[in-house]
């Protein structure tokens, strides 16, 4: 399987769904999904197309939270990277995708307590990096704490 | 102590052996390990924030902070992202001197790891051979960079410091000499009966567990998953040599150890190529960057520990408004949640550090009975008594 097609299949199954698509060079394609669709489109990802979950990276637009999930396509070198905005900044909430692969757990409580997005079906959003005395309500890396 | 029979062991977290502290807390039953937590954070300096205030420049002599011993994964996955970001295409000289940088680095790190292994095995052999041999490494960064660690070669659009062609027969030679020591090693390591009784089937992670965790880099190549950034998406000089991504069956501690040998003397081929190319090859080793455009950029390197990630954002400002890292480790430590379950206690510390994330901790090793609040081991007693193991497992099996 080739670059191109991974990128290709995720396109052409979530078609309706897919917002936006850059193809920033053959080896970087970003494109905009709606959060309802991170579920199905991280399994068929993993599942199906075989590809390896990097990270996830959380970014703070000022106008509300979007979060990055990068994903290795080994076969071909590329990274592939769907990105959610969440719709409201005030009801920050994604579903959890730590029960289709463990290795999300962690980036869930570490964007959790960093940028106060709740991710359902995650139980254990406990602090990861932070202490456990750090203050309720303040995320190191929203732009909305800078004072 | 909760009931009568579970204990819990804790590991960690302050004043690290090695690299970044963690807590690990190991449930036992008697000698067996039947669950472990983990818990992450005591390091935590805030460098992707760091980073929004620091200029691009300045940023890769931030990211080089992160690790100590691999100083240059990071810088090598930042200045990839940022070229990414800005298409930057660096002169084939830069990405030369890149990969040689970068092998180098896997050689000592893999050295020092091997090295601490041993002393854990109670093979304190290994150690000073290791450790013997990751010294010309150093001299070599030395002499290249004028630093043995930290050695800041990694800016946008090239590298900082040129390999001068006369320094590269005295660097063939002692990596000349470095290969025969490799040779030893690996014949004292993978023929040695009692290591083998002693790594062999133990802290095992399967494919499925790799896949599982996101597992990256020798831990996932040990569990023969053929997964390597220099091979699948090619950067610097990688897909300029010859060279081929090593894997071993097994997922056990002597997997990850053959894996890590192997390695070595695969990076050795590379550097040799490189510096050959570097005999020829002319122009400048490095361009000249003015501005980073607004976008985005990712970039990553096969680190010693597994793939690293940066991703950048710009704004078309000489900062980056965000800049995410993620280090190997991050996805290989939570494998331990796996590999050290059902092991024995003396076996715990080694298939901690078979991940290579620290050793760190276990200096710090204390049993406490929580009743009494009486010390039963110390770190130094947990060490003696996985040395002690290696110990009966030589008597068992070679009668001396």
């Amino acid at each position: 399987m080739n670059t191109a097609k991974a990128s290709e299949k995720i396109k052409e199954k979530f078609a309706n769904a897919i917002t936006g698509w850059e193809e920033k060079n053959p080896k970087r394609v970003y494109f905009q999904i709606p959060p309802a669709s991170l579920r199905e489109l991280t399994r068929y990802a993993v599942n199906e197309l075989g590809l390896r979950f990097i990270i996830a990276s959380g970014t703070d637009t000022r106008r509300t939270i979007e979060i990055l999930y990068h994903f290795a396509d080994d076969n071909s070198g590329a990274v592939i990277t769907a990105r959610i905005v969440l719709p409201d900044k005030k009801n920050l909430k994604i579903d959890s995708i730590g029960d289709i692969f463990v290795g999300a757990m962690w980036i869930e409580r570490e964007i959790h307590e960093l940028l106060g997005v709740a991710f359902t079906g995650n139980d254990d959003l406990r602090h990861l990096l932070l202490n456990d005395d750090w203050p309720k309500n303040n995320f190191p890396l929203r732009h909305d704490n800078d004072r | 102590m909760t009931d009568n029979n579970k204990c819990f062991i804790p590991i960690g977290p302050y004043h690290p052996l090695q690299e970044e502290p963690e807590f690990f807390r190991l449930h036992v039953e008697g000698e067996m390990v039947t669950g472990i937590d983990i818990e992450l954070g005591y390091n935590h300096r805030g460098i992707e924030k760091l980073s929004e205030a620091k200029h691009f420049d300045q940023g890769i002599f931030l990211v080089e902070r992160i690790c100590g011993i691999c100083s240059t994964s990071h810088p090598f996955a930042f200045v990839n992202a940022v070229e990414d970001l800005a298409g930057i295409e660096i002169p084939e000289r830069a990405k030369y001197i890149r990969s040689v940088v970068g092998e180098l680095e896997r050689i000592h790190s893999h050295l020092l790891w091997l090295g601490l292994a041993g002393h854990f095995m109670g093979y304190n052999t290994i150690w000073m051979w290791s450790w013997k041999y990751r010294e010309p490494i150093l001299d070599i960064f030395e002499k290249i960079s004028g630093n043995r660690q930290h050695y800041a070669m990694m800016k946008i659009g090239g590298v900082r410091r040129d390999i001068e062609p006369g320094d590269i027969p005295w660097i063939e030679k002692s990596l000349g000499v470095l290969n025969k020591g490799l040779d030893m090693l690996r014949g004292a390591i993978m023929d040695d009966p009692v290591i083998q009784a002693r790594t062999k089937g133990v802290g095992v992670l399967t494919t499925e567990d790799v896949r599982n965790y996101c597992a990256v880099g020798p831990l996932a190549r040990a569990s023969g998953l053929s997964i390597d950034t220099r091979r699948d998406a090619p950067y610097a000089a990688y897909g300029m040599v010859d060279w081929k991504v090593q894997t071993y069956e097994g997922g056990d501690i002597f997997a990850k150890a053959v894996v890590r040998i192997l390695e070595m003397q695969e990076s050795i081929k590379i550097i040799d190529q490189c510096l050959a190319r570097l005999k020829t090859e002319k122009g400048p080793f490095a361009i000249s960057v003015k501005e980073i455009p607004a976008g985005e950029g990712i970039g990553r390197h096969e680190a010693p520990r597994g793939e690293c990630f940066h991703y950048v954002k710009s704004d078309k400002t000489n900062r980056p408004v965000r800049h995410k890292v993620r280090a190997p480790s991050y996805m290989n430590v939570a494998t331990n949640k796996k590999a050290v379950v059902g092991y024995h206690i003396s076996d715990a510390l080694l298939v901690l550090a078979a991940v290579d994330p620290c050793y760190c901790c276990t200096e710090r090793v204390a049993v406490v009975d929580d009743e009494t609040s009486k010390t039963i081991y110390s770190g130094h007693d947990l060490i003696k008594l996985s040395q002690n193991r290696t110990k009966d497992i030589r008597k068992r099996l070679l009668g001396k």
